[in-house]
């Protein structure tokens, strides 16, 4: 009905590319958090999760077994393949880790005992190492690392490593390997995506403990402001009183009251009568907090119901507990689903309310708790733990979210739209 | 006793008792007090009548009375004596308050959000709803963009730290600035714009809210008038700005205000992004900093937010009575 004939399609196209373009945007960050969970911290930290389908660059260390050693001479040598049983790419290999990649495929690394000569004129002994050539000869550096010039004909080797790139290496020591010698080598990691995350925060950080605790503050949060808020809203939607119209005002005005104004009064009321912090006092909390929108999502439902099915239903003598229970009540599932989902979301992402009206130990922290005052601290460059985390919280009410979308929409639209 | 069962028993004493207190309560009411019977039938009827919506309302009364209405005025008064609540100080916590640089820093951030993301969701709201309106798939769009309404706000900034964290390899905003060739930057560090990069998560929430609401007031449009425009040879542009804009605009208002008090709540973005640093400060998290600490001034700063609210509370009311007339 927009367009007028004959620029309906190039309209259509720039809209459809514009909604294409807008929800790709939407959705990157969660993309994003979702793909860094299944990866290891190494992983992210190496390459973004864009390119997490692709290898990632890493250096390992591999300690080969030293079986098969034989005898050269003064010297020991171990070799075979670095790969033992698989396969991959040596890019670049070094015998410490501060320099894992310090020599390319095909060369060799080398460490000498060399005699150097101080500034003051004293001999002492330490070492140099180099990387060249399998093929041709090495020249031994004519300065250690601080400078120091190396006296001629003073070196002796200690031990050198060849690495190809397809991971055959030779190893060579003065001493006898009798234990794995360790090699470093920078290979291209194939991409790996695992739950070990998932595994850790729920075994090892207590991460499974948060998650009953927010599922126990949720579910009677939930349901018991329903019921009390579901009597009340009846009785301002269809019980003649004075007084109603002030009741409604004051609801709707109750609706935009800021919750921090709350906390110092009613923590203050239930130490006072010995509920203390407590999940208790948390049930409390939410259920008077969530009452307000449950009795003008109700009310506004309820009022919009049929006059003459209940007014019938009082002619033939129904009370107004019969008519509320019999026939009120069913009909306002959608409104009570709808406040449900609310207050289910609400009290499942909450912070605050959990920060003030619960217990401030590690047994009674909720997810959200969990994860901004403790996580966020111990393990904040622990990516990948922090994603899995996040995506252990959300993943509840996505879920309700999209199983129950409908109700939510319409829950919305009867709480906005008037 | 574990918590879960203690909860298992409090949704059983919870709800139970109030079925038990509404049943029990009309019975008492129709049974003992008032019973239809003898000479009385008619007028213990009217009298029962006069009582019940009552016996309907207490329980929500009460909760709504202890837990919303009392901290207003609790608040108050807490707010008006010092740390340790011995001593009346009169508005002493007010004017040390506004004396200071972290609050003052605060508020004007506070303010700063209370224009831009309700300015920002209820656009990008109306424009996703315009744009999908007609599309084939404007639905599973819709849908995806109003997901983030799911999450919670400590979830939604862990989202977003991926994406501002300053290393090329985590961030997408500094792999961006690396693919052309500048160097990391940390978004959360930039002074005052770093306020506008917090704001992005929240409009990115916020923007399904705008738009489900808005897209169905699309809907509600009469089609009339439309056709009446396209008639008179009016573009599409024309079309939205002048015939639709102008007929949602209440809607518009209301989505407007809903987010504008959501804003004014919210403390926990900042709070688990940069906890207040860098100049970030807003006054809800403001208050957590002295929450626990010094109750006086976190009753304050509380009812300097309440204050704020105060005029969308009485706009709203004053709607509500002339929608009931």
């Amino acid at each position: 009905m927009d367009n007028i004939a004959g620029q309906k399609t190039s309209l259509s196209v720039v809209t459809n590319l514009s909604v294409i373009l807008l929800v790709i945007l939407w959705l990157i960050p969660t993309v994003g958090l979702l793909v860094s969970s299944f990866r290891s911290n190494d992983q992210i930290t190496a390459s973004g999760w864009w390119d997490s389908m692709f290898g990632v660059e890493e250096s390992i260390r591999i300690s080969p077994e030293p079986d098969g050693v034989t005898r050269d001479g003064d010297y020991y040598v171990l070799s075979g393949n670095l790969f033992a049983g698989g396969s991959g790419s040596v890019s670049g290999f070094g015998i410490t880790a501060v320099a894992p990649d310090a020599a390319e495929p095909g060369q060799v690394y080398a460490r000498y005992s060399v005699d150097v000569t101080e500034p003051d004129g004293t001999v002492d002994d330490t070492r140099v190492e180099f990387a060249y050539d399998a093929d041709g000869a090495g020249t031994l550096p004519t300065e250690d690392d601080e400078g120091n010039p190396v006296v001629a004909g003073s070196e002796v080797l200690d031990r050198s490593l060849q690495v190809a790139e397809n991971g055959d290496f030779t190893y060579i020591s003065d001493s006898d390997i009798r234990r794995a010698p360790s090699v470093y080598v920078t290979t291209l990691q194939p991409p790996s995506f695992s739950l070990q995350n998932y595994q850790q925060i729920m075994t090892s950080d207590n991460m499974d403990r948060a998650f009953i605790n927010t599922l126990t503050v949720t579910i009677p949060a939930t349901i018991i402001p329903i019921l009390i808020a579901a009597f009340a809203a009846y009785a301002l939607a269809w019980m003649d009183f004075a007084g109603r119209g002030f009741l409604i005002a004051m609801v709707v005005g109750l609706l935009v009251v800021p919750l921090q104004l709350a906390l110092v009064p009613l923590l203050q009321l239930h130490n006072r009568i010995g509920i203390g912090q407590s999940f208790l006092g948390i049930w409390l909390a939410h259920t008077g907090f969530g009452l307000p929108l449950a009795i003008y999502l109700l009310r506004n439902y309820m009022v919009g119901l049929p006059r003459d099915i209940i007014e019938s239903a009082k002619v033939d003598g129904a009370t107004d507990f019969q008519v509320f229970t019999k026939i009120v009540l069913p009909l306002s599932f959608p409104a009570l689903a709808s406040f449900a989902i609310f207050q289910f979301l609400w009290t499942w992402n909450d912070l605050l309310i959990a920060k003030v009206f619960l217990p401030s130990n590690s047994e009674s922290w909720v997810m959200t708790v969990k994860i901004a005052d403790d996580l966020l601290g111990s393990r904040g460059g622990d990516w990948g733990i922090l994603a899995a985390a996040a995506f252990v919280s959300i993943a509840v009410p996505l879920f309700v979210f999209f199983a129950m979308q409908k109700y939510l929409v319409r829950g919305l639209l009867a709480g906005s739209v008037k | 006793m574990s918590p879960m069962l203690q909860g298992f028993i409090t949704i059983i004493i919870g709800v139970g008792g109030c079925v038990a207190y509404f049943y029990g309560s009309n019975l008492i009411l129709d049974k003992l007090i008032f019973p239809p019977r003898n000479d009385d039938h008619g007028r213990n009827i009217n009298r029962a009548t006069l009582v019940r919506p009552w016996l309907f309302l207490f329980p929500a009364i009460f909760a709504l009375g202890l837990y919303l209405v009392y901290p207003v005025v609790g608040s108050f008064i807490r707010s008006l004596y010092n740390r340790s609540g011995a001593d009346f100080i009169g508005f002493g916590n007010y004017t040390q308050m506004f004396s200071e640089e972290g609050f003052r820093t605060a508020l004007f951030n506070n303010i700063l959000w209370a224009l831009v993301v309700p300015a920002g969701a209820t656009f990008l709201g109306l424009l996703v709803a315009q744009l999908t309106d007609k599309l084939r798939w404007g639905n599973i769009a819709k849908s995806l963009i109003f997901m983030p309404m799911a999450i919670s706000f400590v979830g939604a900034s862990l989202i977003w730290k991926f994406v501002y964290a300053n290393t090329p390899e985590i961030g997408i905003i500094n792999a961006v600035r690396n693919s052309i060739g500048l160097s990391p930057l940390d978004v959360m560090q930039i002074p005052f714009w770093n306020n506008f990069f917090l704001m992005v998560i929240l409009i990115w929430i916020q923007t399904g809210f705008a738009m489900v609401i808005l897209s169905a007031a699309l809907r509600g449009i009469p089609e009339e008038t439309i056709e009446a425009a396209i008639i008179d040879g009016a573009n599409p542009f024309q079309i939205f700005f002048k015939i639709k804009v102008p007929q949602i605009m209440g809607t518009i208002v209301v989505v407007w205000t809903t987010i504008t008090i959501l804003v004014l709540k919210v403390f926990d973005i900042v709070y688990a992004m940069t906890g207040g640093n860098f100049d970030t400060e807003i006054l809800p998290s403001y208050m957590m900093k002295f929450m626990f600490r010094d109750d006086g001034r976190a009753t304050a700063v509380a009812f300097v937010i309440m204050i704020i609210v105060l005029p969308v509370m009485i706009w709203n009311i004053r709607q509500a009575r002339r929608e009931m007339r």
